[in-house]
């Protein structure tokens, strides 16, 4: 992507941005945009550091090279009371939800209003029904988190998410090891999410069809660099043969089903010391 | 040779790395107190939790040390026909030294393995990264009241292990030995002294409350997050504080009784 282009409607811009563990290069020199009022995908296989995205997004990790701003701020040269306070403003939903467990549903919710507001108890619970209403667990308000189905505890993660009111929502893999039910419910909650509260969202996932469902722009990355990106539509029809095996799952392809070995016979047939 | 030499400098290398983020985690910790007192629902939760909880094992250890030291001392003591002085020498070993110290490394046990899990626990099911992005710091929100709650029950358990202990004593000494009950106390009183034994054994286990909660914080904040990794850093927490805990005893007692 062209970086003297300015991106007048992005909410999120990485430019640049480098980043490793030990010697792994995760990010090598990567550059996206994230547009606000739409839903932007992240794709990519397990272990891409699409998850790391979302830290260097939300100011828990640092970069090596290059820059995150977020709503015109640059994340990494906030002070600490700014960048929480720009915390504030985004929602995070993380993989295994993050619910507190010394603490049931309701108060899990309420959570950040007490943190952050000096709203009176009433105003609080009608704020957390509300929440809780909007992801259809109402009901559930006096449940502990060990006794939530994963998909329940991703919604009330969600409600919590949405509890402040954020611009933005960073989903990471949502639908990951959801039954097909929950997957659904996912997907229409964070289309409806998205539309009705005026959210951006930012969507990390490898599920290829949920994802290409409700995402209005999809980048997929390997190997830190972006090698495919445009609407759904685009990414399905992508030349790339990578971004080919990654929407089709085929077993074979640019990335190889067997992980990198000397030659099989040779292999058999040696004495089997090791080396 | 060069091998055990590269060895040993990684090793102090990474000890000393880890001490400085410990004291840096300290650092924090302290000036997250101010927060907490601002909100003491949080402490008394903690107190509850990590003090509270813990009487029964102070509780029943301290009786059965202050039983221990009754009939072991009256069988010294009455070897010289000194009996009476029973009650003189289980106060001052309770008070000066197997109080806090006893205590502290129940409590090493009992809460510090408890919060180190926790804290890991918590930070392997990103609950603290969690909290980071709904811009509540971690440790105002969850290290530094359970560190003041630790730091504060300390001397309390340890006031309760010497007391009851000393009621132990008092026990199998008049009850079951036949040492004349007022004399056990009297001599007590006479021979105890407030500054040097009691406020010393109360130094004593501040200090150890410190340092206890304190290293099981940081272990379960510093742990790596797996369950392997939990279980190592619980393991360190009661290792690591049973060996500052004697360490520093013998450094204070030095310096409060040496003279």
């Amino acid at each position: 992507m062209d970086n003297s282009v300015s991106h007048q409607n992005s909410l999120v811009s990485v430019r640049n941005l480098s980043f490793s563990r030990g010697n792994r290069k995760i990010f090598d020199n990567i550059s996206l945009e994230i547009e606000r009022g739409k839903i932007t995908a992240i794709m990519g296989p397990s272990g891409t550091g699409k998850t790391t995205l979302l830290k260097l997004i939300g100011g828990q990790l640092f970069p090596e090279q290059g820059s995150i701003t977020v709503d015109g701020k640059n994340v990494h040269q906030l002070r600490r009371s700014d960048l929480y306070n720009l915390r504030k403003r985004m929602g995070m939903l993380f993989q295994s939800g993050a619910l507190l467990t010394d603490m049931n549903v309701f108060d899990n919710v309420a959570f950040p209003l007490r943190e952050h507001t000096h709203l009176t108890e009433s105003m609080i619970r009608t704020l957390v029904l509300m929440k809780l209403q909007a992801v259809g667990l109402r009901g559930a308000r006096d449940l502990m988190p060990n006794e939530l189905s994963g998909g329940m505890a991703r919604r009330i993660a969600l409600a919590r998410a949405i509890a402040l009111d954020p611009m933005m929502i960073m989903y990471d893999e949502p639908f990951t090891g959801q039954d097909p039910i929950s997957k659904g419910s996912l997907v229409h909650l964070i289309k409806s999410l998205n539309n009705t509260l005026g959210l951006t969202s930012i969507m990390v996932s490898h599920d290829v069809q949920e994802t290409a469902a409700i995402a209005d722009y999809i980048y997929v990355i390997s190997e830190g660099k972006i090698v495919g990106q445009g609407t759904p539509k685009e990414i399905e029809q992508s030349p790339s043969e990578w971004v080919q095996q990654f929407m089709t799952g085929a077993a074979d392809g640019p990335v190889h089903f067997h992980y990198p070995a000397k030659d099989y016979v040779d292999d058999l047939l040696s004495t089997g010391k090791r080396y | 040779m060069i091998e055990f030499l590269q060895h040993l400098g990684e090793n102090t290398r990474t000890s000393f790395t880890k001490l400085g983020r410990g004291t840096f985690f300290l650092l924090q910790t302290i000036s997250g107190i101010i927060s907490v007192l601002a909100r003491p629902r949080l402490l008394i939760n903690q107190m509850h939790s990590i003090g509270v909880l813990s009487f029964l094992i102070i509780t029943i250890s301290g009786l059965f040390v202050g039983m221990v030291l009754g009939l072991q001392g009256y069988y010294t003591l009455s070897d010289f026909g000194a009996e009476e002085a029973l009650g003189v020498m289980v106060a001052a070993s309770l008070v000066r030294e197997l109080g806090p110290v006893v205590t502290a490394l129940l409590f090493a046990g009992r809460a510090g393995s408890a919060l180190t899990a926790e804290i890991g626990l918590m930070k392997a099911t990103e609950q603290l990264s969690g909290m980071e992005m709904m811009a509540v710091d971690p440790i105002k929100r969850i290290i530094s009241p359970r560190f003041l709650a630790g730091f504060l029950s300390m001397p309390l358990l340890a006031a309760l292990f010497s007391a009851i202990g000393i009621i132990g004593g008092q026990m199998i000494g008049s009850g079951l030995l036949g040492v004349d009950e007022g004399a056990y106390w009297s001599q007590m009183q006479a021979n105890i002294d407030f500054q040097d034994d009691i406020i010393n054994g109360v130094i004593k286990s501040i200090v150890f409350g410190f340092v206890t909660s304190w290293i099981a914080l940081f272990e379960g904040y510093d742990a790596i997050p797996t369950s392997e990794g939990v279980s190592r850093a619980t393991t360190r927490t009661v290792v690591n504080s049973a060996f500052s805990i004697l360490g520093l005893d013998f450094i204070l007692t030095t310096l409060m009784f040496g003279d």
